[in-house]
């Protein structure tokens, strides 16, 4: 395999790591250190390495050791510190997956590998991850025998179970145990969310250095690591080599590099005895030295003396040297305790292991082998299947054996499965050592990645610093891309020397996710881009794109803003568009509007706890305005609500406000008034709603909906629009004849292309502002913040002083709600009638000297068609009409003059618009049905395959219904279901064919598109075979009609979202 | 991510649901004190251990429940 590192052109073999690659190829300087800019080179052999930092591609930082090789991988050193290419081009597909399991395994050493099988023979659905390409853990860099055979042979016999992550990285355990992992894939990186019953930690060791002068040299490097390179890459990292045994561990390395044809020219061991002959006993490391470019050439060895109690020796004068272009340095093991202290769990220092271990478990995990020092390859598989067969138990239910779940009594377990016998020798204690002081004025360092030196340290505890916390912030030991993962214990270990106290009484800096970095892709997976955030969409929508209309953002909605005619800005386009709607006829899309349908015997008391205003005594057909409030007696949303029936209404809110307002209902309902006989439906998509407006009006309804024709200011009728049956409202929001004309979302599009047709103006959210501004009706959300009441913006007419409560009236008696004084809303006129005064801007008397006191802010403001001049609606205290302010933005100040709000059509003399003209023509255009993801079907046909089909299945009668179980449908929660289908709906099921339609996956690869974005567990043991969820970032109910197939319920405005999501799904897939 | 357990549906997510604050806060009834009605509106408890709370699974079955969760561990345990 070819590859590239800082322009050389290399060669590697299949199955190296980067780093592997680089030593084959006698690289030994990797990078330059952070701050010291010292050579460094390769370190250790996994997520631990501190120096070989690389740039690959268009990732900025990653450890060579973690870097699989791949033909033509291009890598460039780095200086300790990320660099990004801004050139680099990132085709890969980062994705994300929801898994749920029994058990969850995670490490695929000797221990994870049993604890795995242990539970799959148990019965329990089980997840092993392992971040290594391929199971085994750290018998991939051993020569252990397993029942007299490879160890991996014994690893390939394995029965495991079929969820095996491989390359796979768990990097953050959270509460209730989610465990967050990173799958590294050649086509783009997947971030897991597992869910499991129970977790078994099986994550290893990683090997420690100690503190010597010149520790950091090109050439020092881990015994396990020069073991890992020599044994499983088949690449000897020197020639000539010293090993530091503080561990036993170091003469297995120093026995495999002599195998792999490594000169050992000396083993010291600093305890008083050896384990081979000619180990140089009760000696350390004092120093090394190194060439021009800082490889090492040779080692310091000494007796030295005691420096302290706790691990310290300083160097002597008779040291010896010993040539070497290797140190392998077996500092002793550090039980990977990373994720188990992430779950909450506390560690404590053993002193017969000198290291940290889990003590007690925070949540439903248990660690096992390695990571709780059962270092040993026998006794690490018998803790795995003790820890393995106790996960299982406890996860389904069961009494878990003691016999079985012991470690000790593990090896011959019930159920005939057998711990291999192993070749390995029993460890002995390592050496009490973190540092060592020798003759040179070389540095030894703690930390690596961060070149934080002893000298760094006795600097911390010299200003006092007693917290290994403080230590960390001081000194930044720990903080590197590392994270410290071979510097933490060395840092405790210098600082309890340093401060005369034992290591567990220094502890550990809090261990926090992630294990290893993740690159913000894989975090934001497939959620970037169009898929962000959802964007919602009306049945005109594509309409509106043809149109050139200007979208603006309304919450998660597109909206016209407006519609610009060859090419106009929006200054012309807007006046244009108002002066269709005041003079003769316009159009907007308002099927945005929240539409909620209440039904119920209370539904009128309902409205009267809820809203300001008394709706129990509204006619049946007729509309009302009204305001609800919060609580505290702040405006919360408005609309009209409409008495359809005697028990029925239908509730508007604002665009923005409709799932809060339907939360806040439901809440009221559920948690307070139990006893009301009511229940609310959210039929905002089914009903597509155009706005026609203008005092000629009339001529388009005529057409559309001539039943409509005679309907009263702040009336309602059910009429034919279209030949569709449909609703008809004559609200007004503009003080203009207005009607609201709804008709199924299948007809929107066919609803206001015939408007248009006939001749209304199509106009946007800023027309409508501007009309409503003109006539100075507040929208809730700009002229309030949630400190506004109704008494505030001059509504205190919607306010009854006769009902005995609404939600907000006793608010509005309390001392501060009713003192004068309070901002209120009024109009402003800027002195200059062509100055747009920012929305924002605080209003003061006067300006002078010091400090002026602000008496309120402008709201909104516009420049007024129909005034001919700019204008504004303000809050502000103490003013009156006539009073002269001055409104400053920044370093802008307008001169303004307080005015009533109200700035047209003062007495309302335009509500009934132009008598109908003769008798328009009927509709000559086709009225055709669409259903919401229509516009996808060839895309939908052309990403199907063999693997999965997707389709829309479009037009399906459906209604929800509430109360009794009408014995047919999905039961979406209690007393309420989703019936669908061709059938005779019963009296007071709401139609809701249009608030949704159906998305069809079918195929074998269905349900692996459903885990990249659906977080429920899918099992069939675990679901029902049907749930309202999420899938993506909307809401779905999700239905599965037979193994291979679901359908998907989804809200008619998030259908193009989901499409798209799904579209995007499968080409990821 | 906190697994809630939905009296309806089951354990799901936390992103399925929204927070519902202090549960048990009764609604005032007859007159109150400015004081007492101010205690309802704004004063909520914040303790450090268990907590009975209200949450809204607003993206599932729309129920409205309570569960008592210890603020340090987040242990949850239905009430
Ligand atoms: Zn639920």
């Amino acid at each position: 395999m070819r590859f590239t590192f800082d322009g050389r052109e290399l060669r590697g073999e299949p199955g190296d790591t980067l780093a592997a690659a680089l030593l084959r190829n006698g690289v030994r300087v990797v990078g330059r250190s952070v701050e010291l800019g010292r050579p460094r080179g390769i370190f250790a052999a996994g997520a631990d390495e501190p120096n070989a930092l690389v740039r690959v591609g268009a990732d900025p930082m990653l450890a060579a050791t973690t870097v699989e090789l791949y033909d033509g991988l291009e890598a460039w050193s780095l200086r300790g510190k990320g660099r990004l290419d801004l050139d680099a081009v990132d085709e890969r597909r980062y994705d994300k997956g929801y898994l749920h399991c029994d058990v969850l395994v995670v490490g695929g050493g000797p221990a994870g590998l049993a604890a795995a099988v242990a539970a799959g023979r148990a019965g329990a659905r089980v997840i092993l991850v392992d971040e290594q390409p391929r199971l085994g853990g750290d018998l991939l860099n051993s020569r252990v025998l397993l029942d007299g055979a490879p160890a991996l042979d014994w690893v390939d016999g394995l029965d495991l179970p079929s969820r095996v992550l491989t390359r796979t990285t768990a990097v953050g355990y959270y509460d209730h145990n989610y465990v967050v992992a990173v799958e590294r894939r050649e086509r783009g990186e997947r971030l897991w969310h597992l869910r499991a019953r129970r977790v078994v930690l099986a994550t290893g060791a990683h090997e420690r250095s100690l503190a010597f002068p010149g520790n950091d040299r090109p050439g020092v490097m881990l015994a396990s690591a020069a073991r890992a390179y020599a044994n499983r890459y088949g690449v000897p990292p020197g020639r000539r080599a010293v090993v530091l045994a503080c561990a036993d561990s170091g003469y297995e390395a120093a026995r495999d590099l002599e195998a792999a044809g490594v000169d050992v020219a000396a083993i010291v061991d600093p305890r008083q005895e050896g384990l081979v002959p000619g180990t140089l006993a009760g000696q350390v490391v004092t120093g090394t030295t190194a060439d021009a470019e800082g490889v090492l050439t040779g080692v310091y060895v000494g007796g030295g003396h005691s420096v302290g109690h706790s691990g310290g020796y300083g160097g002597g004068r008779g040291d010896q040297y010993i040539e070497a272009d290797l140190l392998a340095v077996a500092g002793g093991w550090n039980p990977v305790v990373h994720l188990f202290s992430q779950s909450q769990g506390r560690v404590r220092f053993d002193d017969d292991l000198q290291a940290f271990v889990p003590d007690v478990s925070a949540q439903a995990e248990r660690s096992a082998g390695a990571c709780r020092g059962r270092y040993g390859t026998r006794e690490a598989i018998a803790d795995g299947y003790a820890a393995g067969t106790e996960a299982a138990a406890l996860a389904l239910g069961r009494t878990p054996d003691h016999e079985a779940t012991a470690p000790e009594t593990a090896p011959a377990t019930a159920d005939g499965w057998r711990v291999p016998e192993c070749d390995e020798r029993a460890p002995r204690a390592p050496a009490v050592l973190w540092q060592v002081e020798g003759r040179s004025g070389e540095p030894a360092f703690a930390d690596l990645h961060r070149d934080v030196t002893v000298e760094d340290l006795a600097r911390a505890a010299g200003t006092g610093m007693r917290s290994v916390e403080h230590v960390k912030r001081y000194t930044t030991a720990g903080t590197g891309a590392d994270q410290g993962k071979t510097s933490g214990a060395v840092v405790v270990g210098v600082m309890s020397a340093l401060l005369g106290a034992a290591p567990g009484q220094v502890g550990t800096t809090t261990f926090r996710p992630p294990y290893t970095p993740v690159s913000f892709a894989t975090l934001a997976g497939r959620d970037r881009g169009a898929l962000s955030d959802p964007v919602r969409t009306t049945a005109m929508h594509d309409v509106h794109v043809a149109r050139g209309a200007v979208f603006e953002n309304v919450g998660q909605w597109k909206r016209p803003r407006y519609f610009p005619v060859d090419g106009e800005p929006m200054e012309a386009a807007v006046p244009r568009e108002c002066r269709a709607a005041r003079t003769a006829v316009a159009a907007m899309d308002a099927s945005t509007l929240g539409k909620i349908d209440l039904r119920g015997a209370d539904a009128g008391e309902f409205l009267d706890r809820i809203y300001t205003n008394t709706f129990s005594t509204l006619a049946v057909g007729a509309c009302r305005y009204g305001v609800m409030c919060r609580a505290d007696g702040m405006v919360f949303d408005d609309g009209t609500t409409t008495r359809l029936a005697e028990d029925h209404f239908l509730m508007t809110t604002t665009t923005g406000n409709a799932a809060a307002v339907l939360d806040w209902l439901e809440e009221w309902r559920q948690t307070e008034w139990p006893e009301l006989d009511v229940s609310f439906t959210s039929v905002t998509d089914h009903w597509a709603t155009v706005a026609v407006v203008g005092p000629r009006a009339r001529q388009v309804i005529a057409v559309v909906a001539p039943d409509a024709l005679g309907l009263a200011f702040m009336r309602y009728t059910e009429a034919d629009v279209l030949g569709v049956p449909g609703r008809v409202f004559r609200i007004s929001f503009s003080g203009e004849l207005a009607y609201e004309v709804n008709v199924p979302w299948a007809y929107g599009r066919a609803l206001w292309e015939a408007v248009l047709d006939l001749g209304a103006v199509p106009y946007g959210t800023e027309t409508m502002h501007v009309l409503r501004a003109e006539k100075g009706f507040a929208i809730v959300g700009q002229e309030t913040d949630g400190t506004v009441t109704p008494q505030d913006l001059g509504m205190a007419w919607i306010v009854s002083p006769r009902k005995p409560d609404f939600v907000g009236k006793r608010s509005h008696a309390r001392p501060d709600t009713a003192r004068p004084g309070r901002k209120r809303l009024v109009g402003l006129l800027p002195d200059d009638p062509a100055a747009l005064v920012e929305e924002g801007a605080q209003l003061v008397a006067g300006l002078r000297e010091g400090v002026v006191p602000m008496l309120g802010h402008v709201t909104s403001s516009y420049a007024g068609a129909a005034l001919g001049r700019t204008f504004a609606l303000a809050l502000a205290k103490g003013v009156a009409p006539g009073d002269r302010l001055r409104a400053v933005s920044g370093a802008v100040v307008h001169g303004v003059t307080v005015v009533d709000p109200v700035f047209y059509d003062k007495d309302n003399a335009r509500r009934d618009g132009d008598p109908l003209e003769g008798s328009p023509a009927p509709y000559a255009g086709e009225v055709r049905a669409e259903s919401p993801a229509a516009a996808c079907a060839a895309r939908f046909a052309a990403a199907s395959g063999p693997a999965v089909r997707l389709r829309e299945v479009a037009f399906e009668p459906m209604w929800e219904v509430r109360g009794a179980d009408p014995g047919a449908g999905l039961r979406l929660g209690p007393s309420w279901w989703l019936v669908s289908g061709n059938i005779t709906p019963q009296p007071g099921w709401v139609d809701v064919s249009g608030q949704r339609t159906i998305l069809e996956l079918a195929g074998p690869a269905a349900e692996d598109v459903l885990i990249t974005g659906c977080p429920i567990d899918l099992h069939p043991s675990a679901f029902p075979g049907h749930a309202q969820t999420l899938l993506g970032k909307t809401s779905v109910i999700l239905e599965r009609r037979d193994p291979e197939t679901c359908r998907l319920y989804v809200r008619s405005s998030f259908a193009r979202y989901l499409a798209e999501w799904l579209l995007d799904a499968l080409d990821a897939l | 991510m906190l697994l809630i357990e939905c009296p309806h549906c089951g354990p799901r997510d936390e992103t399925e649901f929204h927070y519902g604050g202090q549960a048990g806060v009764a609604y005032p009834a007859g007159e109150v004190s400015d004081e007492e009605w101010a205690a309802y509106v704004f004063l909520r408890d914040n303790p450090k251990g268990w907590f009975r709370e209200r949450w809204f699974h607003v993206h599932g079955c729309r129920t409205w429940f309570a569960v008592e969760r210890h603020t340090v561990t987040h242990e949850i345990r239905t009430s």
